[in-house]
């Protein structure tokens, strides 16, 4: 398929694309179903809220903070004895997802607090003047009102998620940065970097493009 | 300041029907302010009534009128709606109340991700409608307010006018009797603005629906209230048929509102260009107000002959609140003192209203 790369090579790099797809895959879809909820607690008990809390949003935003303030690569060896007890191992792609998802959470509850806040607050009252139980207000008003703004943040997290993954074969995770590290940088194999490059530009690339496409169709109505 | 005084048709005056909103000494102090929002509020507005509070920004009208359904909830002061005191409601109890409260908002607050029909339908939802029921309800309410066509249509795709419409429909969706408009007009242009408050005051009509709004315009006052009051620094300084506010204001801010719409204050400069009295003359500035049975009098010219007076008009204007005309007139009258004196008299004695102006030159 790529003449400059052997049979053998064109193998790894397939499983290593594969390797980036689960792990970017995997923590992203953990990241959204975590990310959310906090976002929504973290939005609700804001002051000027919905149940303002300043005993749960301090505490909540400072968590939030510190795993996101913390550089990955610490990250990751940083949580090694939390992710054996969750993966059974600290080694692998599997064992990758657990400091790339607990990474991209904390990312994305951000980004998903900043899509709710875009919500006009004129709206929510108006829900509240029409006898709107919270839940309702969070099921029926907030979350698709945010959702162009929550699609984009979701995208934003992919792409960053595909730069962490190559950080991944500190841990054994795999994936094309590894590949890229160990064939192309200390192997003295540029073509093999210069593919690895290649996918991850048009991996991006595709992410991005799909993303603003779907937002923008929301958007539009 | 000003005493409440409502037309003899109106039936709370005559204490027979307990009024549908009865505010009783409503007090809002936000943190950080340097004054009360609300600073003792009391009013009553009676069923099927429209009831308009007219203010400058900052004078307390929104915080007012989400105190109404309580969005808001004062720190003191009671909130009663069809007899129910809201103030005393739960959670839960409160939901259920302002179901049969509508509210209709300045910027629409409509939901960009519901089309128009989604939009009618959602509270409906909220209370648990089932689907058909909505969308009956919702087929009902569209040609109501003139938005037949535009059932599938998204907010983003609709004028200001439109979107209001929606709003109001929303508003009325669960059949309230209740109407609260937050400054409904204020975001559109002058001639929607007419057609608004054309649909407001039909489907006040024919819905019997009991309306309050707030408004800092006193065109929107005058094309729909039935009463009005006036709000300055969190307190009512003046209420009352909005007739008897337009005619006869008495706080200098009410005057100040009529102004704008009847302009019967006199214009720059007017003042400056009349001639000075002569020897022995007195020189008096009157308002005159005709309205009642001796409006169509020729009450001018007869004072002038009668009182041997001349009179020069500075400013006048004719016009007309809930189809009753009025005329008002300032007048420059020169004359002997006594003479002024006593064609002051005479007008007031033929049910005229007559005040004196202060002679402010400018």
């Amino acid at each position: 398929m790529l003449p400059w790369l052997t049979p053998m090579l064109e193998d790894l790099l397939v499983e290593a694309a594969l390797e980036t797809l689960v792990m970017v895959g995997g923590a992203a879809a953990i990241a959204v179903l975590f990310g959310l909820p906090l976002a929504l607690l973290l939005h609700a008990t804001a002051p000027g809220g919905l149940a303002p809390s300043a005993a749960l949003n301090r505490p909540l935003g400072l968590v939030v903070n510190a795993v996101r303030s913390t550089p990955f690569i610490i990250l990751m060896v940083a949580i090694v004895p939390f992710t054996r007890l969750v993966a059974g191992t600290s080694i692998g792609t599997g064992a990758a997802i657990v400091p790339l998802a607990l990474a991209a959470t904390a990312f994305i509850a951000r980004l998903f607090e900043n899509a709710l806040r875009e919500v006009d607050r004129g709206v929510v009252e108006a829900a509240r003047a029409m006898g709107a139980s919270r839940l309702q207000i969070v099921l029926k008003v907030l979350v698709p009102e945010a959702l162009p703004g929550l699609l984009a943040a979701i995208t934003v997290t992919l792409v960053s998620l595909v730069g962490y993954s190559a950080m991944a074969g500190a841990v054994g995770g795999g994936g094309l940065g590894d590949l890229g590290i160990r064939f192309g940088y200390q192997r003295f194999m540029p073509e093999v970097m210069a593919t690895v490059v290649l996918i991850l530009i048009l991996f991006v690339q595709g992410l991005q493009s799909l993303g603003d496409w779907l937002v923008r169709r929301l958007r539009r109505r | 300041m000003m005493l409440d005084q409502p037309g003899p048709d109106l039936p709370v005056a005559a204490g027979r029907v307990p009024p549908a909103i009865r505010l009783t000494g409503l007090r809002r102090h936000f943190r950080g302010a340097p004054a009360p929002a609300l600073d003792g509020i009391s009013l009553e507005v009676a069923p099927g009534e429209v009831f308009g509070v007219i203010g400058r920004s900052g004078a307390g009208k929104s915080t007012l009128i989400r105190c109404v359904n309580l969005l808001e909830r004062p720190d003191a002061g009671r909130v009663e709606v069809l007899g129910g005191d809201l103030t005393a409601e739960g959670e839960a109890g409160l939901r259920t109340a302002r179901r049969g409260i509508g509210m209709v908002f300045q910027h629409f607050n409509l939901l960009a991700s519901r089309t128009v029909a989604g939009n009618i339908a959602f509270p409906l939802e909220v209370a648990g409608v089932p689907r058909a029921e909505r969308e009956a309800r919702v087929a009902e309410l569209l040609p109501l307010v003139g938005l037949a066509e535009k059932r599938d249509a998204w907010p983003a795709q609709l004028s200001g006018g439109q979107k209001q419409r929606v709003g109001i429909a929303r508003a009325l969706a669960s059949a309230p009797s209740i109407l609260l408009c937050d400054e409904a007009t204020s975001a559109l242009d002058p001639e929607t603005t007419t057609e608004i408050l054309g649909l407001l005051a039909d489907l006040r009509s024919r819905l019997r629906l009991t309306v309050l709004l707030i408004t800092h315009e006193m065109a929107v006052v005058k094309a729909l209230c039935d009463r009005v009051a006036v709000l300055e620094a969190g307190r009512v300084i003046e209420q009352g048929p909005v007739f008897d506010v337009f005619t006869r204001p008495r706080a200098a801010t009410t005057r100040r509102f009529v102004a704008e719409v009847i302009g019967h204050d006199v214009p720059p400069g007017t003042l400056a260009a009349l001639p000075a009295p002569g020897p022995g003359e007195a020189r008096r500035l009157l308002r005159v107000l005709f309205a009642g049975p001796h409006s169509t009098r020729a009450v001018v010219s007869e004072a002038s002959r009668r009182f041997a007076l001349d009179l020069n008009i500075v400013a006048g204007r004719i016009d007309a609140i809930g189809a009753r005309p009025f005329g008002i007139m300032a007048l420059a009258a020169y004359g002997v003192p006594e003479a002024v004196e006593a064609a002051i008299l005479w007008m007031r004695g033929l049910g005229l209203t007559v005040d004196e102006l202060a002679w402010e030159e400018g």
